[in-house]
């Protein structure tokens, strides 16, 4: 049983009367179905599936490193020809994309760290302490965890207009810290934590700010990466608030100057657009792939819960 | 235990000293919870709660680009907005793309997780890892960056698709600025980046059914198509429903696509009420924005609602 990784959730049944016996020979059994007709037939589905998924961003990578002659050839070559670094060059060079990749970076890290510690923070208010307003402000959140973006962001542009905080990080990064998904999220977490550890705490004469943060975050660890990477995620992709926001080009976000870049020109050079495209997404699906374990458990247990 | 006496000193005789200290550490755990919950709740009230009041607002005046630093100086014109936008025959159309959008997207991308997902569940998979991670990727993207690529993709002349479709003979559509195609264009990268979302939720849902009840369905002698309907549906409904509320709120809001794809376009026939919103928004018409941004909103909550309805646990 320990050394088969295949079906890791499937055969954990609960060990009951039978188990000890019949689950050797049910994982033999196993691994002799998995070539039978029927499971070659599923696997070939799964791997036209799998090419069909992950083919545009490996054609994106390699396309990036053609010249434009190459990649406006017919028919196109599937390995690059004449591999070349020149749309990168051109992409830092004359766009300033590397303007645009700090904006991004700084704004990303601004709203990861200030959302999730303020979701943290009224997280553990409304889980574990009893105060006046708790419920009110409980369901008020809950209230607007489905208003999206699209129904705000004309008044918050007169706002942030009225405030003059048009053309700054404080624009792209304010109305993104008060994350209700987030709340939500840190609060069902919270509710986990045994209350004997936190009277243990104030027995010792801990102050409630004391025991957030050395009793209630180092708990919450998981938790607390699982929705840093969410936001992150979120705020890296985000893209309708910050067009509207900024205006001037050297504020502009990754997707904001892609956006921009790819509709305002008369003859496309797909080459740039691609490697504008690779530098958007490749460093995402790095951490991805680094944290792939995490990120979809985390997404699976928000979507049971 | 002694520690406890670290309170405020209590003032009064012996007798107040089972009650006082007790309200005063109420009081005290008040001020904390408010402390821990003051900037969040300070930055909520001023970014969300008063943005979505003040869209309400902004529905019913004329409001507009000049406007923008009086905000208040407006004219209050009851429903006038409201009915200019059911009455505009271009936010008609964005209004009839949008549904055709949901409407065909968000089964396509339910019933192609839920396959994959079962699929993956079934045992018999030799790398599931490798294919959950495979196909969770396309979520992670940016959806300007894979616009672009699809654009790329979708190219008629010597784009991906047209040139393989061209090796077995047919001739592929100009896909982005033939009227017919650009749809359908669009839905196929929004399947295409939205399955894997689903499909990590209901795979994470099929492996929360017990067993047993699968063994006993067998035992009943159950065929397959026979045991998804009355096992693996009715078990899966809650997981569904999230599935399927959080992608028809995603999809009534679809922009970025024809944004960067076609600009609405050809012929406004990608148009859709996020890009009208944002178009009158930069138009300045703001207060017919607001209005079509609340109409969009109460038809997100009629969706739901349609969706809590129709796919709640039947006890």
């Amino acid at each position: 049983m320990t050394t088969t990784p295949l079906p890791p959730a499937t055969t954990s049944a609960a060990p009951g009367t039978d188990t000890a016996t019949e689950s050797g020979q049910r994982t033999r059994g196993d691994r002799r179905r998995l070539f039978t007709p029927r499971a070659l037939l599923l696997n070939g589905a799964l791997l036209v599936g799998l090419v069909a998924s992950l083919g545009p961003l490996v054609w994106m990578v390699l396309s990036s490193v053609k010249p434009e002659s190459e990649i406006r050839q017919f028919p196109p070559t599937l390995i690059p020809q004449d591999v070349t670094l020149e749309n990168y060059t051109q992409l830092f060079d004359r766009l300033n994309f590397p303007q645009f990749f700090f904006n991004s970076v700084v704004v990303a890290l601004a709203v990861t760290v200030g959302a999730v510690l303020f979701s943290a923070m009224v997280g553990y208010a409304l889980a574990k302490i009893d105060f006046p307003g708790r419920r009110a402000l409980f369901l008020l959140i809950m209230a607007t965890l489905m208003v999206p973006g699209t129904i705000t962001f004309v008044p918050l542009f007169v706002l942030v207009a009225n405030l003059d905080l048009v053309n700054t990080y404080a624009a792209l990064i304010l109305p993104f810290l008060a994350a209700p998904f987030g709340v939500f999220l840190m609060r069902q977490f919270m509710l986990d934590i045994p209350d004997e550890l936190l009277d243990a705490a104030r027995v010792d004469g801990a102050g409630e700010f004391r025991t957030f943060f050395r009793i209630v975050l180092p708990q919450t660890g998981p938790a607390l990466a699982t929705l840093g990477i969410l936001t992150f995620l979120g705020s890296w992709n985000n893209f309708l608030w910050p067009l509207v926001a900024v205006q001037s080009a050297d504020m502009y976000t990754l997707p904001v100057a892609l956006a921009l870049y790819s509709t305002g020109q008369n003859t496309v050079q797909y080459g740039l657009l691609l490697a504008g495209a690779t530098v958007i997404v490749t460093p995402i699906l790095v951490v991805f792939l680094v944290l792939q374990r995490r990120i979809i458990q985390g997404i699976a247990t928000t979507g049971i819960k | 235990m002694a520690l406890r006496t670290d309170a405020p000193p209590a003032p009064g005789g012996p007798a107040t000293r089972g009650c006082r200290p007790e309200s005063a550490r109420r009081r005290r755990r008040g001020y904390a919870a408010w402390g821990f919950a003051l900037p969040f709740t300070v930055l909520f009230a001023v970014f969300m709660i008063l943005p979505v009041g003040a869209s309400l607002y902004m529905a019913f005046t004329d409001m507009r680009g000049a406007d923008l630093r009086s905000p208040l100086a407006v004219n209050f014109i009851g429903l006038d907005n409201f009915v200019a936008a059911v009455t505009d025959p271009q936010f008609q159309q964005a209004a009839g793309n949008t549904v055709y959008f949901v409407g065909v997207a968000m089964p396509l991308t339910l019933g192609i997780a839920l396959l994959l997902a079962a699929l993956l569940n079934s045992g018999l998979t030799w790398f599931r890892s490798v294919f959950r991670v495979g196909f969770y990727a396309p979520v992670v993207t940016s959806i300007v960056a894979v616009a672009v690529v699809w654009r790329f993709l979708l190219q008629p002349d010597f784009g991906l698709i047209n040139s393989a479709l061209g090796l077995v003979g047919i001739d592929g559509p100009d896909w982005l600025t033939d009227p017919t195609w650009a749809m359908p264009s669009l839905i196929m990268l929004a399947v295409w980046r939205n399955v894997g979302f689903s499909m990590v939720i209901l795979l994470a849902g099929l492996q929360g059914i017990p067993k047993d009840l699968y063994e006993a369905a067998s035992l009943d002698g159950a065929g397959a198509v026979r045991t998804f309907r009355s096992v693996t549906v009715p078990l899966l409904r809650p997981t569904l429903l999230f599935c399927a509320v959080m992608t028809g709120i995603a999809y009534l809001q679809f922009f970025e696509e024809p944004f960067v794809m076609t600009q609405g376009g050809p012929l406004g026939a990608t148009n859709s009420v996020a890009y009208e919103i944002y178009n009158q928004f930069g138009f300045g018409d703001y207060g017919l924005s607001a209005a079509m941004s609340y109409l969009l909103f109460v038809a997100i909550a009629i969706l739901s609602f349609l969706q809590f309805r129709l796919l709640r646990p039947k006890n």
